[in-house]
């Protein structure tokens, strides 16, 4: 879509990708980019396909029987087309990390939260995971105020704390892009607050896809917005352009409140 | 005027409606009553009727021709190691079963036939399970009346206690465990594993018990595949006078109600007091393993929220 000469390369691209729940199709012949070291945002009314978009890239939706993709999400550096059947999906929710919109730690202590990534990938020095599970705090912002309750469940934290928890669990397996749904939309505007400027510090590492139902964040923090409408993307382009002068009158009537 | 018509008549219609609140919270209460009352008559006539029996000596002394010299040593060892391979067999076929059935299984006609028959099983008088044992374990595989055949039939029987109890764990999960774990690239058994077990054990410890607690009051299955109803003897303790370690599953057994059944069958009235003991310290067992069902639970979700 957008051609022009871009400092970031492609970090993924959706190519004629379609999606069905059963026979319903819920994405419908979708090309778009995700640009490397980027926030990238979808935007759109509920039911628009933004989070079953979304969930494509890991391959959420292989948890489910009935579900059929089509066309191809292609994956650099090594462009593996992340959709193929051939390749395992969790090969790619490896590479691929998630945040879900409501907080969703496990009820397990703060440290086994982070470390749970990194056992899976078979890590056992103890060693190794405290300074991994310490980092990933850090990058998170939460280090400082859980670094005296490591042993701590999880749930004992405030949601906006459980959320950002959540962020260090992805991170805590050097994730290549960094999927959000919704991630604040179940906390109050500090909280939210504090996730956003997170993810602004993140993108210098990951790449994020972010959807959102509130465009005054998505204006905030993406660098690109996709706006989509009936499983279809509509426009996509620079977030200040989509923003101040959207090229579809279906955009335009979305931002502006017309139509929600 | 009309205002205070008004107000009156709403009055009124709240005070009707109360009336039939007392009048359902009367009923209910006397339901409530009767059922506790029958429990606890009978229980408390079972207790002083056997009062008197209720010493040491009754845990520690074999049955005996002597009503008065009579005890119950040899049906709760018996029971107790019937319950210990009932446990080890059923615990491990019943939830994996039952994760098998929710975690990997694919919905379809056959697993909807699967589940209507579980259910079922439930339902299948335990003479029946008896008669398949007697069949199976004691002629087939050449058991005998052993505490091993006992345990494998009454494992048979709860083995459908434990896999819906199993599967109503796991269902209890939220969606978002499931999808949490799996987005970081884990493996379906990982998430078995760290995820699903842990989770559910509360529900499944629970319902392991309440499966005991049936088992362990059973009659009928374990006459059939033919334990003794008067022992005097227990079986070998594994490493005591050359016994191996798991020699004592194919020993001769008794049962508690099994011994409890042989005296009220007994026509002197000394051995009804024997009967009234035995079927107290059964009461008890089985509220006993019922009362730690409730307090595993309790400790063991206090650590799961979500």
């Amino acid at each position: 879509m957008t051609n022009t000469h871009h400092p970031h390369p492609v970090k993924a691209e959706a190519r004629q990708l379609s999606f069905y729940y059963g026979e319903t199709r819920a994405l419908k012949l979708i090309n778009m980019p995700l640009y490397e070291n980027q926030v990238t945002a979808l935007i759109g009314p509920s039911g628009c396909g933004k989070s079953t978009f979304l969930r494509c890239f890991n391959r959420m939706h292989d948890l489910y029987p009935g579900n059929r993709y089509e066309g191809e999400i292609s994956f650099n550096p090594d462009s593996t087309n992340l959709l193929d059947p051939e390749v395992d999906p969790i090969e790619v929710r490896m590479r691929i990390g998630m945040v879900f919109q409501k907080p969703n730690p496990f009820p397990k202590t703060i440290f086994e939260n982070v470390a749970y990534g990194l056992r899976v990938r078979g890590e056992r020095n103890r060693r190794t995971l405290d300074d991994k599970v310490e980092q990933a705090l850090k990058d998170a912002a939460l280090w400082g105020e859980v670094k005296d309750r490591l042993k701590d469940m999880a749930f004992n934290l405030s949601g906006g704390q459980q959320q950002r928890l959540c962020i260090a669990r992805a991170l805590a397996t050097d994730p290549e892009l960094l999927l959000f749904d919704e991630p604040t939309s179940a906390l109050d505007p500090i909280a939210t607050a504090s996730i956003e400027e997170l993810m602004h510090d993140l993108k210098k590492r990951v790449t994020i896809l972010i959807v959102t139902h509130n465009m005054q964040q998505a204006a905030r923090i993406s660098d690109h917005t996709a706006y989509m409408y009936l499983g279809e993307l509509i426009e996509f382009g620079k977030t200040d352009e989509i923003f101040i002068k959207p090229r579809d009158k279906r955009t335009e009537d979305y931002i502006t409140g017309r139509l929600s | 005027m009309e205002k205070q018509d008004k107000t009156a008549a709403i009055r009124a219609i709240i005070q009707r409606g109360k009336r039939w609140d007392f009048l359902f919270a009367s009923i209910g209460l006397l339901c409530l009553a009767f059922g506790l009352l029958t429990v606890l008559i009978l229980v408390g006539r079972m207790g002083v009727e056997g009062i008197e029996r209720l010493s040491l000596d009754f845990f520690i002394n074999f049955p005996s021709r002597r009503a008065a010299n009579a005890g119950i040593l040899s049906a709760w060892v018996g029971s107790l190691l019937v319950m210990l391979v009932t446990a080890l067999a059923a615990v491990p076929l019943g939830v994996g079963a039952g994760v098998y059935l929710e975690e990997y299984a694919k919905r379809n006609w056959m697993t909807d036939i699967i589940e209507i028959n579980i259910t079922n099983l439930a339902a299948v008088p335990s003479i029946v399970y008896g008669l398949l044992a007697l069949g199976i374990f004691v002629y087939q595989f050449g058991l005998g009346g052993s505490i091993l055949s006992a345990g494998l039939t009454l494992a048979l029987l709860i083995l459908p206690i434990v896999i819906v109890a199993t599967r109503e764990a796991i269902r209890a999960i939220p969606g978002a465990m499931r999808e949490g774990s799996m987005a970081l690239g884990a493996t379906k058994w990982q998430t078995v594993r760290y995820h699903i077990l842990p989770y559910s054990m509360p529900g499944i410890l629970t319902g392991v018990i309440i499966g005991l607690a049936r088992a362990i009051g059973e009659t009928a299955p374990i006459i059939t595949i033919g334990a003794l109803t008067f022992i005097a003897f227990l079986p070998p303790v594994p490493f005591v006078e050359g016994a191996g370690l798991f020699d004592w599953v194919m020993s001769p057994f008794t049962v508690m109600p099994i011994q409890m059944f042989n005296w009220t069958s007994r026509p002197e009235e000394a051995f009804q007091a024997n009967a009234g003991a035995a079927g107290f310290v059964l009461v008890v067992m089985t509220l006993g393993m019922n009362a730690l069902a409730i307090w595993l639970r309790y400790r063991l979700r206090k650590n799961i929220k979500w």
